[in-house]
């Protein structure tokens, strides 16, 4: 091999860049975030169960909570019809977060997992504490 | 002939997928294997080709030059143009992977009336190719936000940068159309273009083709059919620790996006694709213009007999002698 040395250290620089991931998370458990979901509002359901389905929940709460702003702001009504016929107000802080009260365990769990950085609280006022 | 081959391999592409991951399910093969296997062929694909090309010999310097070579010194020598040093050499690499300099000196020869030939400015396929280079960059670094627990700060920063617009609730990644635009108008170009066009081989559309099906499924994924993110990070975090994992409920789109990586990824060492390693072992591009002043042996040279002065000298000494001949060595 010819300039051997300038080939290999480039090849070599590229090969720890690439491999980034692999190393950057050695000796890290690295488990899925967890949720948790035991505030007092949901204690005192008889039903555990969202707005929607636990699935559609997780892959589209961000739209479901678009749609209500949409619906609340725009259209001005305040009250959502669930798939299942339940009704709510709709409300970030009033609704979401009267069940998911915990903020810090709940929603912050996964949002800082995946970086994710909703910029509802600077206007929107999430519970204290707890 | 190039497009519609490249097209119906995309299609069988997708419908493999399609198949595989949607209907029967087989979110092991195509979750797990096909990217554990497409990541180790990239790696030693790319070892594989640079080695290869480091065994080629440079029988002499050939370094593309546009400006004034460095010679007396009362002669401005153009540093960057002509590198005649490792960090002339360096610096006009370093403008070339960061800005394609020599693509921003495109022009267009035209014939116009008379017949006058006309140059002029063609500066969109530097543009465009900056463009899509840059946005993949950025994609792909902010992809690390699946592959990292915890999510580095330049990772979230380059995120927060690119994510500032919103739509909806949603940050609206500015990369995301901007990829969309340039690899749209890379092929536009080869199409319309009758010259390009007549140059263009499926190995041209086909990357192009590929990386279009990857951006637009990921658009697709993140802005129309959402899937579980957190249950996507599980099985990324699953794969980069070794400790792979296939949780329930992720839609049929993130395995087409995958698979599509995948694709890309076994293919990269194998095509056109190389130029991110071939920039640098290119020896119009790597070498400095200093072969006035310094010598560069032809690796190809084999030992060649010789038969030198002194030896002749020794050989026919007496017979030199006796003819008068002048001797450089009196005795011997
Ligand atoms: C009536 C109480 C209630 C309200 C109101 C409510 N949730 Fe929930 N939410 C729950 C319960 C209970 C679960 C767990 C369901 C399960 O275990 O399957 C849940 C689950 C979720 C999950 C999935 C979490 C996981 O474990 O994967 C998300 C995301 C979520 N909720 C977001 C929201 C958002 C956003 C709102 C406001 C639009 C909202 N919730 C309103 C009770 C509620
Ligand atoms: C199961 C994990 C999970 C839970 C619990 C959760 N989120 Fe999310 N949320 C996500 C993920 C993942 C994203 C980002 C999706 C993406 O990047 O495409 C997100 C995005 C959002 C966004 C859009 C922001 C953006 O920039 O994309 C909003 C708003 C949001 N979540 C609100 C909430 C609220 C409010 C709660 C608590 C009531 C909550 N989420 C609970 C996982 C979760
Ligand atoms: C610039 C400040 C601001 C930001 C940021 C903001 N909101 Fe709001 N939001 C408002 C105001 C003001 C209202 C109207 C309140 C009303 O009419 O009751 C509102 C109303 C809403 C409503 C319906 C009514 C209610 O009380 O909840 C929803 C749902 C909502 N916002 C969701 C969000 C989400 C999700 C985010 C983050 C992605 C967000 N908002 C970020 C200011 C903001």
């Amino acid at each position: 091999m010819y300039n051997a040395r300038s080939i290999l250290s480039g090849l070599g620089v590229f090969l720890v860049l690439i491999t980034f991931p692999f190393w950057y998370n050695v000796g890290k458990s690295a488990a899925a975030p967890e949720p948790k979901l035991d505030t007092p509002a949901i204690q005192q359901l008889s039903r555990k169960q969202c707005v929607g389905s636990t699935p559609y929940m997780r892959a589209n709460h961000m739209q479901l909570l678009e749609e209500w702003r949409t619906l609340a702001v725009r259209e001005g009504k305040r009250v959502y019809e669930a798939a299942d016929g339940k009704k709510y107000e709709i409300s970030l802080e009033k609704t979401c977060l009267k069940c998911h009260g915990n903020k810090a365990q709940f929603c912050d769990q996964c949002h800082n997992s995946l970086s994710v950085k909703p910029d509802c609280w600077n206007c929107h006022v999430a519970p204290e504490g707890r | 002939m190039g497009i519609g081959f490249s097209l119906l391999l995309i299609m069988a592409l997708l419908l493999a997928v399609f198949f595989g991951a949607g209907v029967l399910g087989w979110h092991l093969l195509f979750g797990v294997v096909i990217p554990y296997a497409a990541a180790t062929i990239f790696l030693f694909g790319i070892i594989y080709r640079v080695v290869k090309w480091g065994r080629a010999p440079i029988p002499f310097r050939i370094p593309t030059t546009c400006g004034q070579q460095k010679s007396l010194p009362w002669i401005k020598p153009s540093r960057i143009d002509n590198p005649s040093s490792a960090a002339g050499v360096i610096g006009r690499l370093a403008l070339e992977v960061l800005l394609f300099r020599s693509l921003f000196r495109n022009t267009k020869a035209e014939l116009r009336d008379g017949p006058r030939l006309a140059y002029h400015w063609e500066k969109w396929l530097w543009l465009g190719g900056l463009l899509f280079h840059w946005s993949f960059l950025t994609i792909f670094l902010r992809h690390l936000r699946f592959f990292t627990e915890p999510v580095p700060s330049f990772v979230s920063f380059i995120e927060g940068v690119d994510g500032f617009l919103r739509v909806g609730v949603q940050a609206l990644y500015i990369t995301d159309i901007l990829i969309l635009v340039a690899v749209t108008y890379l092929f536009w170009r080869r199409v319309v273009i009758p010259q390009v066009r007549y140059i263009s081989l499926p190995a041209d559309y086909f990357p192009l083709f590929l990386i279009l099906s990857l951006a637009f499924s990921g658009v697709l994924m993140r802005y129309f059919f959402r899937v579980d993110v957190s249950a996507v990070k599980e099985l990324t975090m699953g794969l980069v620790t070794f400790h792979p994992r296939i949780p329930e409920g992720i839609g049929v789109i993130f395995y087409i996006h995958l698979f599509f990586v995948s694709v890309l990824f076994v293919y990269f060492p194998y095509s056109k694709m190389m130029h991110l390693a071939g920039i640098f072992l290119s020896p119009t591009r790597n070498l400095a213009n200093n072969s006035r002043a310094c010598r560069h042996i032809n690796p190809w040279n084999y030992p060649v007999k010789v038969h030198t002065y002194e030896e002749y000298e020794e050989e026919f000494r007496g017979k030199m002698r006796e003819a008068g001949i002048p001797l450089e060595k009196e005795c011997g």
